[in-house]
C-alpha cells in the first residue's frame, strides 16, 4: 500500500461570501523513500497540500490517506500523534525555537516522543553528525548562519527517522553554496535511511534534485514526471 | 510535564528583562503582604497577651449593669458576690475589682478619671497591685505611666480625689501615688487610678461591693452566670483588639491586592505579547507534534512560573529582612501611643507558615489564571496560519 495516498481532493477556503478552491481534483500517491516535490509558481497550492499531507490541515472534498490515516477524520490528538511520530518539518524560516541550543532544538521532537536519556544522546550525536554540525551543538539559533539553521533543523526533522519529512521551500533562504549543501545531505538522508522526502518548491536547485517533479497550476495537477520508471502516481 | 516545564522555564528567563521587571515586580508584592500581614498577626497576638495578662486573664464576671463604653453605668453597676463566686476570692482564684467615677484635680484643672479598687495581693492580672498594700500610708494609688505623664504626676505627689459614695453624696479625699506602672494595656492606664479595693468600699460605703471580677487564667470549673454576674470570656473581652488588628489587616490587604492587580496586568501584557509574537513558535511546536492544549499548557506555565521565580526571588531577600524584623523587633512607640495600641511599642512580627503558604498560593493561583486567559487562545488557533505569522 503507497504511504500517500489523495482521491479526488479539494482542498477549498472562505474568501468573503464566495470559496476559492486552491486544491482541484488531486489524486496521487507517493510510495517510500520516494524524493519528490510539488513544483509550481507562487499561489499554485505547494503548502497547501503539504498542510494537508502534514496534517496540519484538512481536505474539503476527497480523501487524503497518509500512513493509514484518513487526514480529514483525525482528532486535534491524533493528529498531533502522527506529526509525533511518524513526520518531519522543514520550514523556509527554520523554525528554531530560540531559546533552546542547537543540540535541544534537535532533541526536542525526541523528548516529547518521551524517548530515554541514552537514546535521545545518541540519536541526537547522530544527527549532529549527519548534518556536521557537531561543534555547534551548544549554539543558539540566533549565533548560526542561515545555512547552519537550516541543517539544524534538517537534523531536527529526521532525528527521530520519521517515515515522511515535508519541506517547505528549505532552500529559499540560502545561498546557492548552502542550498546544495543542505540539498546533498537530503539526498544522502534519502538514501542512507530511505526517509520520504516531499518538497514544496520553486527553486530549480531544489527541482535539479528531485527525483519526481508533480507540477502544480492553480490548484490542479498538470504534470507528474519521475526519473526512475516504475515510480509514477 | 517536565518538558513542558523545562521549556517554559528555558523560555521565561529567554525572555530577559521584562521577565525580571514582572518577577521583581511580584516578589516585592510576596514580600509586601507577608511582611505586612506578619506586623498585623505580631500586633494581634502582642495586643491579645497584653491585654490578657494585665487586664482579663481567665475571663471577666460582670455585673449585669456593667457597660464599659459607658461611665455613666458604673454608678450603678456593682453588687455583692454571690457565695460562689465569693468563694473564688476566698480561695484567690479570683480577683474583685469595684470601678466607680471620680474627679482629680491636677494643676488646678478638672478632670474625669476612673477609679479601680482591687485587692491588694493578687497574682491574677500581672500588675503591681501589691504595691498598694501598705495600709498604713494614706490612701494609696497607683497609677501608669501615661496617666503619670500626661498630668506630670510622680511617685510621691499627693492628689485630690472626688467621687460619690453610695448616696450621691460628693466625698473628697486625698490620695498620695506610691506607684506609677508600666503597662503596655491603655485601657488600664490612661484615666485610670488603682487603689485598694477595701478603702474605695470604705469610702464609698460600699461594703462588699463588686463591679468586675476578674478570674484566674487556665481555670476549668467556671461557675454559671446569675442573675446579676455574668461570665465574658477571653475572646469576648479581646473582642475589640480582634476587631481592629483584622480591620487593619484587611484594609491593607486591599491596598496589596491593588497592587497584585497592576503586577497581574503586567503578567497579562507579557502573555499576551508572547502569544502574538511567537504565534510561528507555536504553529511550529505544532507541527512537531505537540498538540494545542499541549502549547496551552506551555504558556501557561511559563506565565504562572513568574510567580514561581517571584516566591524563589522574594524568598531570597525577603527571608533574611522578614526574620531580622522577627528577632529584633519594631520600635513603634510612638506610633502605637498616638493611636492608643501601647502593646505594641516594640512590635514582633508573627510570621506564620499559613501566612506565607496562603500568600504564595493566592499569587500562584492568580498569575496562573491570568497566564491561562491569554493562552486559551491558542487551543483555536489555526497551525497553518500560525506558521505564516498570522493570528487567526
Ligand atoms: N487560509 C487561507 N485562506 C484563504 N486562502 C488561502 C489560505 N491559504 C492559502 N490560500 C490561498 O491558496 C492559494 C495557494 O496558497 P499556497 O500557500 O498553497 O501557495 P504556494 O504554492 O505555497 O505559494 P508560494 O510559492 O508563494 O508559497 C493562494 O492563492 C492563497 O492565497
Ligand atoms: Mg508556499
Amino acid at each position: 500500500m503507497a504511504l500517500i495516498e489523495l482521491k479526488d481532493m479539494y482542498k477549498k477556503f472562505p474568501m468573503g461570501k464566495n470559496e476559492f478552491t486552491a486544491l482541484k481534483e488531486i489524486n496521487l500517491e507517493f510510495e517510500k523513500g520516494e524524493f519528490a516535490g510539488l513544483v509550481g509558481p507562487s499561489g499554485s497550492g505547494k503548502t497547501t497540500m503539504l498542510n494537508i499531507l502534514g496534517s496540519l490541515d484538512t481536505p474539503s472534498e476527497g480523501s487524503a490517506r497518509v500512513l493509514d490515516n484518513n487526514i480529514g477524520d483525525l482528532s486535534g490528538k491524533a493528529a498531533a500523534q502522527l506529526r509525533k511520530k511518524h513526520m518531519g518539518f522543514i520550514f523556509q524560516t527554520y523554525n528554531l525555537l530560540p531559546v533552546y541550543t542547537v543540540y535541544e532544538n534537535i532533541e526536542f521532537p525526541l523528548l516529547i516522543l518521551k524517548m530515554s536519556r541514552e537514546e535521545r544522546k545518541k540519536k541526537v550525536a547522530d544527527a549532529l553528525d549527519w548534518v556536521g554540525l557537531t561543534d555547534k551543538k551548544k549554539s543558539r539559533p540566533a549565533q548560526l548562519s542561515g545555512g547552519e539553521s537550516q541543517r539544524v533543523a534538517v537534523a531536527r526533522a529526521i532525528v527521530k527517522r520519521p517515515d515522511l519529512v515535508l519541506a517547505d521551500e528549505p532552500t529559499a533562504n540560502l545561498d546557492d553554496e548552502n542550498a546544495y549543501n543542505v540539498l546533498e545531505m537530503m539526498v544522502k538522508l534519502n538514501e542512507e535511511l530511505n526517509t520520504t522526502f516531499i518538497f514544496a518548491t520553486h527553486d530549480h536547485k531544489v527541482i535539479k534534485y528531485l527525483k519526481r517533479k508533480i507540477n502544480l497550476i492553480d490548484g490542479k495537477i498538470t504534470e507528474d514526471m519521475a526519473d526512475l520508471p516504475g515510480v509514477k502516481g | 510535564m517536565k518538558l513542558e516545564f523545562k521549556l517554559a522555564y528555558k523560555n521565561i528567563i529567554g525572555a530577559g528583562l521584562r521577565t525580571w521587571l514582572n518577577v521583581a515586580i511580584l516578589s516585592f508584592i510576596y514580600v509586601l503582604i507577608i511582611g505586612s500581614q506578619g506586623i498585623y498577626d505580631g500586633m494581634m497576638k502582642q495586643g491579645v497577651r497584653v491585654e490578657t495578662d494585665d487586664r482579663i486573664a481567665g475571663g471577666q464576671f460582670w455585673h449585669k449593669d456593667y457597660d464599659p463604653n459607658d461611665p455613666f453605668s458604673y454608678d450603678d453597676s456593682h453588687a455583692e458576690l454571690t457565695a460562689k463566686l465569693q468563694d473564688m476570692v476566698i480561695s484567690e482564684t479570683a480577683v474583685p475589682m469595684l470601678i466607680k467615677r471620680a474627679t482629680i484635680y491636677p494643676d488646678g484643672r478638672m478632670k474625669s478619671v476612673l477609679i479601680r479598687g482591687i485587692k491588694p495581693m493578687q497574682d491574677i492580672v500581672k500588675i503591681p497591685t501589691n504595691s498598694l498594700g501598705n495600709t498604713h500610708k494614706k490612701l494609696p494609688v497607683m497609677i501608669g505611666t501615661r496617666m503619670a505623664s500626661t498630668n506630670n504626676f510622680q511617685e510621691g505627689d499627693y492628689l485630690t480625689i472626688r467621687l460619690r459614695d453610695i448616696d450621691g453624696t460628693f466625698d473628697a479625699v486625698e490620695g498620695r501615688i506610691v506607684k506609677i506602672m508600666s503597662t503596655r494595656s491603655v485601657t488600664i492606664d490612661k484615666g485610670q487610678l488603682w487603689i485598694p479595693i477595701q478603702k474605695l468600699r470604705e469610702i464609698t460605703g460600699m461594703k462588699n461591693e463588686t463591679t468586675v471580677l476578674t478570674i484566674k487564667t487556665g481555670l476549668e470549673n467556671i461557675p454559671g452566670d446569675t442573675e446579676t454576674w455574668s461570665f465574658k470570656d477571653r475572646d469576648y473581652l479581646l473582642r475589640d483588639i480582634i476587631k481592629m488588628v483584622k480591620s487593619k489587616k484587611v484594609s491593607g490587604l486591599i491596598m496589596y491586592m491593588v497592587l497584585l492587580f497592576l503586577a497581574l496586568l503586567a503578567v497579562f501584557d507579557t502573555q499576551v505579547l508572547a502569544i502574538f509574537k511567537r504565534r510561528k513558535e507555536i504553529g511550529t511546536l505544532i507541527a512537531l507534534g505537540m498538540t494545542r492544549s499541549q502549547v496551552v499548557k506551555l504558556f501557561t506555565l511559563e506565565g504562572a512560573m513568574h510567580g514561581v521565580l517571584a516566591a524563589l526571588v522574594g524568598a531570597l531577600y525577603g527571608t533574611p529582612l522578614i526574620y531580622l524584623f522577627a528577632k529584633t523587633g519594631m520600635d513603634f512607640t510612638e506610633v502605637a501611643e498616638a493611636y492608643g495600641m501601647g502593646y505594641i511599642a516594640m512590635l514582633y512580627p508573627v510570621y506564620s507558615a499559613g501566612l506565607v503558604i496562603g500568600t504564595v498560593f493566592i499569587v500562584m493561583l492568580t498569575v496562573t489564571v491570568v497566564s491561562f486567559i491569554p493562552s486559551r487562545k491558542i487551543a483555536t488557533l489555526d497551525p497553518t496560519k500560525a506558521l505564516k505569522g498570522k493570528v487567526s
